[in-house]
């Protein structure tokens, strides 16, 4: 349908943005190529020479590698899969006629505009902490001996402190799509007699279908960089450390620019592949 | 047709809601209610409710110590301005994507996306470098172009979704009355779009106002943003819960009382397509 | 003649307009300890006797160091005065990074400063960083529960003593904790104390051949030592406590001892936060039955201004006012002299009001004990007590910590977390071409 002239107005129009995004890809993932190829330690004068596929090879061989990359999936999967689940049920509550959903949805919602810094430290401190914290005398008050959870549950404590932020956001996008489907269907299905089980099943769940994977897909890309929330609380101690962190402790604490950008591209690498995964059934969904 | 349900169960949905909401709201009253306590009165155990003697002491030492004026108009000039400046970009290259697709539109939408997959720890040192070459560091303009950069694939992305729902008959219809590019923008497709773009806003402000990488990284004194200000009550010497928590509400405060108020618009617009 | 008049006014105008656009200000970093901050609410006797303003960037440790080592390494420029420890002066002077204190003005009074400071601050005898204050480690102790449990505290106490009195003093249903030590991950938290407790025990990081030695039967022994006092003995969840956990802790009464930084004891002594300010004794750091070689660290806050600033002049006027005699002064008028940042002058020490305080003579004599040289029983190729003064130090240290704090958390062994921590550091040292 679309003219020639039309054409031609909209790719000025989408020039802007390309532009600037391929300036912003480009040229610093230009430089971290560069210095990964690179003996590059400011702390010692910065450029040492060039040492080829050196930081490649030690940071894969590191011992900590693996284990970050686990850590990582974890943590990103934890988050996903309490977020998912509990932002369906949620949405669905949500959904039901009561009093007061206004002021409902605004308490659940909160926490999304929490900073990340901020949460981390109310969590560690005013919570987690085993002599002082909350849920220190929530333990005791039951007889209980608290648990230390930034050390002995120190995956659990991150997964659910990320996942109490991003919890509105999987509700919101979720309680959206649900609204949206058509009632009377649902209704029908009620009056067949189809329990409460079954009609969530075929009815419910295939409608999020879409909604679900655009959850995933947008979280995972903010979870894949999270930082603030181990940085303020464990620092990558008690297998916390993601490949993220690893990077950071690579570049920031040891100071070894080259090691830590090498490090740079293999988690470019790895979150292209995982997104170009998740992308594949988004861009399904988006077709359709 | 309306669904019709028994008090008894409406009932029960309020108190089930209503309890759960309360849980997920509690870490952020809890909160709110220790800045107002005493250090002591902070740690107590058994914890005090609503019975202490209210005290704005805290306030008032975090007021002394840090010019929380200044960090909070940072914020708000680095989160609008990173908003305005992003939605003036991404407008039409959504818009363009949305109307006039070509086989590449999706390949295009899709890479847009995978380059906010760039770990920013990986790419600190480029940036803070040519930052330094053109003297952006601790400026708000360099800072506000990070952000806008950061953030500008989700609001392409979230805009471009929102306006391929405008049903493409009335922009045909419009043409048909001889509607040019201009007043096809103008008066049929912006009416339309507004709630999506309302709720692209919002969601950008509240990404730059909580993005805590390189707000922290990239800024001093001047440019400093309320991320900045709260990295330096993380652990004072000594009992600090509450004066943490003073901090966390200032901190805070501004983006939740933003996000109440425009809760309805922001949850309007938040679909990323996932309704068809 | 009007016009003539008028011209001198509006030149005044602008002069006065221009000067104030050139009113000079400084971006100071520093981190969010309570005596900094109390320096910032001071600083505005500075700018009224300067017109020099004052921009502040308080950061907690870990952020501030991070902060400060990425600008100076880029040459950022976005501080002007920076605060800094014993272990970044001398490598960043080495490097040219800094700006050489030798033009403070006579008043200063250079020599004042305590000699172990200025030689830890200082790099071939030049001094790069003005000592804010400084501090060793010592044992704090509660002489009320000392008393309750019949033990008398020797003043240079063993670690088979300090063992003792934290049988004595654990107290599970009281939640008392026999000793309160650092457990938290970091080249400048727990490191710092294990590195001295290995000290004292006689192992050491590196041979002369910079060969990492962690795999020695000295470091077994004492990184055993100090998890079984921290199993036995320890708070729950002391692999997340560090200095400010500790700090906490003590001044709500729940630790038997805490050995820790000096600079703790007019925290834990100040009755308006402490519960226990009239009942603690302080005691040198311990050494081990039959080694002459006590567990104290040294280390000093001190102000520096990076290479390269607009403003050296300004930076300098502010590093004079700040590590001046008159500022401890000014703070001891204001709060007291138990506040008054302790361990950077031998004048202090010399004062007979700064003597009554309790602690004082204890800080001194265990910042003379340190020697930064020869920081362990055998001949090491690096300076520094606590901390191994080479670049690399932060990075190994902090990933060494985690081990020793997953150690802690009882998710390994010693022999376990020790071997890790072998192999790693033998890792970071390959990569960083030793």
């Amino acid at each position: 349908m679309s003219t020639k002239a039309s054409r031609s107005a909209a790719r000025l129009m989408l020039a802007p943005a390309v532009i600037l995004l391929l300036g912003w890809m480009l040229v610093p993932l230009t430089l971290t190529l560069i210095f990964s190829f690179q003996r590059y330690l400011p702390l010692r004068g910065g450029f040492q020479g060039w040492v080829g596929f050196e930081n490649y090879v030690r940071f894969v061989t590191s011992s900590a590698f693996w284990p970050s990359v686990q850590a990582t999936v974890i943590i990103v999967g934890g988050v996903l899969l309490i977020t998912v689940t509990l932002g369906i049920l949620l949405a669905i509550l949500l959904d039901q006629p009561m009093w007061g959903q206004g002021m409902v949805r605004i308490l659940v919602i909160a926490p999304f505009f929490v900073m990340p810094t901020v949460s981390g430290l109310v969590w560690k401190n005013m919570f987690m902490d085993p002599n002082n914290g909350l849920l220190s005398h929530l333990w005791r008050s039951v007889g209980a001996d608290p648990i230390i959870w930034l050390s002995d549950a120190s995956m659990l404590s991150i997964i659910l402190i990320v996942s109490w932020q991003w919890l509105p956001f999987a509700t919101l996008i979720l309680l959206t799509a649900i609204q949206s489907l058509d009632s009377e269907q649902l209704e029908a299905a009620e009056m067949d007699g189809a329990p409460m089980l079954s009609r969530f099943w075929h009815i419910i769940l295939p409608h999020l279908a879409r909604a679900i994977t655009i959850v995933i897909l947008i979280q995972t890309i903010f979870l894949l960089a999270i930082f603030a929330e181990i940085f303020v609380t464990t620092q990558g101690s008690f297998g916390t450390r993601t490949l993220t962190y690893l990077i950071f402790q690579r570049v920031l604490e040891s100071q070894n620019v080259g090691l830590g950008s090498a490090g740079g591209i293999y988690a470019v690498i790895l979150a292209n592949i995982f997104a170009l995964f998740l992308m594949r059934i988004v861009g399904k969904n988006l077709d359709r | 047709m309306a669904r019709s349900v028994t008090t008894q169960r409406k009932s029960l949905n309020t108190f089930i809601a209503w309890t759960i909401g309360l849980l997920i709201f509690f870490p952020i009253l809890w909160t709110i209610l220790t800045s107002f306590k005493t250090e002591a009165q902070a740690i107590a155990d058994p914890p005090v409710w609503f019975f202490f003697d209210w005290t704005l002491e805290n306030y008032r030492v975090v007021q002394e110590r840090s010019n929380y004026s200044r960090f909070l108009w940072n914020s708000i000039i680095i989160a609008g301005g990173s908003t305005i400046l992003g939605m003036i970009i991404a407008i039409p290259a959504a818009w363009s994507m949305a109307f006039v697709p070509s086989n590449r539109t999706k390949d295009i939408l899709l890479w847009m996306l995978s380059t906010k997959m760039l770990p920013a720890v990986g790419v600190l040192y480029p940036i803070y470098l040519i930052f330094i070459r053109f003297g952006l560091l601790d400026t708000r303009i360099g800072l506000t172009l990070v952000l806008m950069l950061i953030n500008l694939p989700i609001m392409v992305w979230m805009l471009y979704t929102y306006f391929k729902e405008i049903p493409g008959e009335i922009l045909e219809a419009a043409r048909m009355d001889g509607a040019g590019l201009k007043e096809e923008i103008l008066y049929v497709l912006t009416p339309m779009a507004i709630p999506g773009i309302a709720s692209t806003v919002l969601l950008n402000i509240i990404l730059a106002w909580n993005e805590a990488f390189w707000t922290l990284n990239l800024t001093a004194a001047r440019a400093a943003p309320l991320t900045a200000f709260i990295a330096s009550y993380s652990s004072p010497e000594g009992l600090f819960y509450a004066k943490l928590s003073a901090a966390s509400t200032m901190a805070i405060a501004p983006i939740l009382i933003l996000g109440w108020f425009s809760q309805k618009q922001l949850v309007r617009g938040l679909t990323f397509g996932a309704v068809k | 003649m009007r016009l003539g008049k008028s011209l001198v006014a509006s030149t005044a105008l602008a002069l006065i307009a221009a000067s104030g656009a050139y009113a000079q200000t400084l971006t100071i970093a520093t981190v969010n300890n309570g005596d900094m901050i109390r320096m910032q609410a001071l600083s505005g006797a500075f700018t009224e006797a300067t017109g020099i303003n004052l921009e502040w960037v308080i950061l907690e440790e870990n952020i501030l160091r991070q902060r400060v080592t990425q600008d100076i390494a880029t040459s950022g420029g976005q501080f002007d005065v920076m605060t800094i420890g014993m272990y970044e002066a001398p490598i960043w002077a080495e490097r040219g990074w800094l700006v050489s204190l030798d033009d403070l003005p006579e008043d200063y009074d250079i020599d004042d400063i305590l000699p172990a400071m200025r030689a830890g601050l200082s790099h071939e005898g030049t001094l790069y960083a003005a000592p804010f204050y400084g501090e060793s480690s010592m044992v704090m102790y509660r002489t009320d529960l000392m008393e309750a449990a019949g033990l008398e505290m020797p003043e240079e106490p063993t670690w088979d003593d300090i063992a003792e009195a934290a049988a004595a003093m654990t107290d599970r249903d009281n939640n008392i904790n026999g000793i309160c030590i650092r457990g938290r991950a970091g080249w400048g938290e727990n490191m710092a104390f294990i590195t001295t407790v290995a000290n004292s025990f006689g192992a050491r990081w590196f041979n002369e051949d910079w060969e990492a030695q962690l795999d020695s039967p000295e470091w077994l022994e004492a990184v055993t030592f100090y998890n079984d006092l921290l199993q036995n003995y320890g708070p729950p969840g002391a692999a997340n406590n560090g200095f400010n956990e500790n700090l906490t802790l003590f001044q709500q009464g729940r630790c038997g001892m805490w050995i820790d930084a000096t600079v703790a004891a007019s925290f834990v002594t100040n009755p308006s936060d402490s519960t226990v300010a009239d009942s603690v004794g302080f005691a040198l750091a311990p050494n081990k039955d039959g080694l002459d070689k006590r567990a104290n660290w040294l280390w000093a806050w001190a102000l520096a201004i990076p290479a390269g600033t607009q403003q050296e002049e300004a930076a300098m006027e502010f590093i004079n006012w700040a590590t001046s005699k008159d500022y401890l002064e000014l703070v001891a008028e204001r709060e007291g002299w138990a506040n008054v940042p302790p361990g950077s002058r031998s004048s202090l020490y010399e004062n007979p009001e700064y003597a009554e305080v309790p602690f004082a003579d204890m800080t001194l004599r265990s910042i003379n004990a340190a020697d930064p040289n020869n920081p362990t029983v055998d001949p090491v190729p690096y300076v520094g007590i606590q901390f191994v003064a080479i670049p690399e130090w932060a990075g190994i240290g902090t990933q060494v910590g985690q081990e020793f704090s997953a150690m802690v958390a009882g998710q390994q062994t010693p022999e376990q977390a020790l071997a890790r921590a072998q192999a790693l550091v033998t890792d970071e040292m390959e990569a960083a071409g030793y």
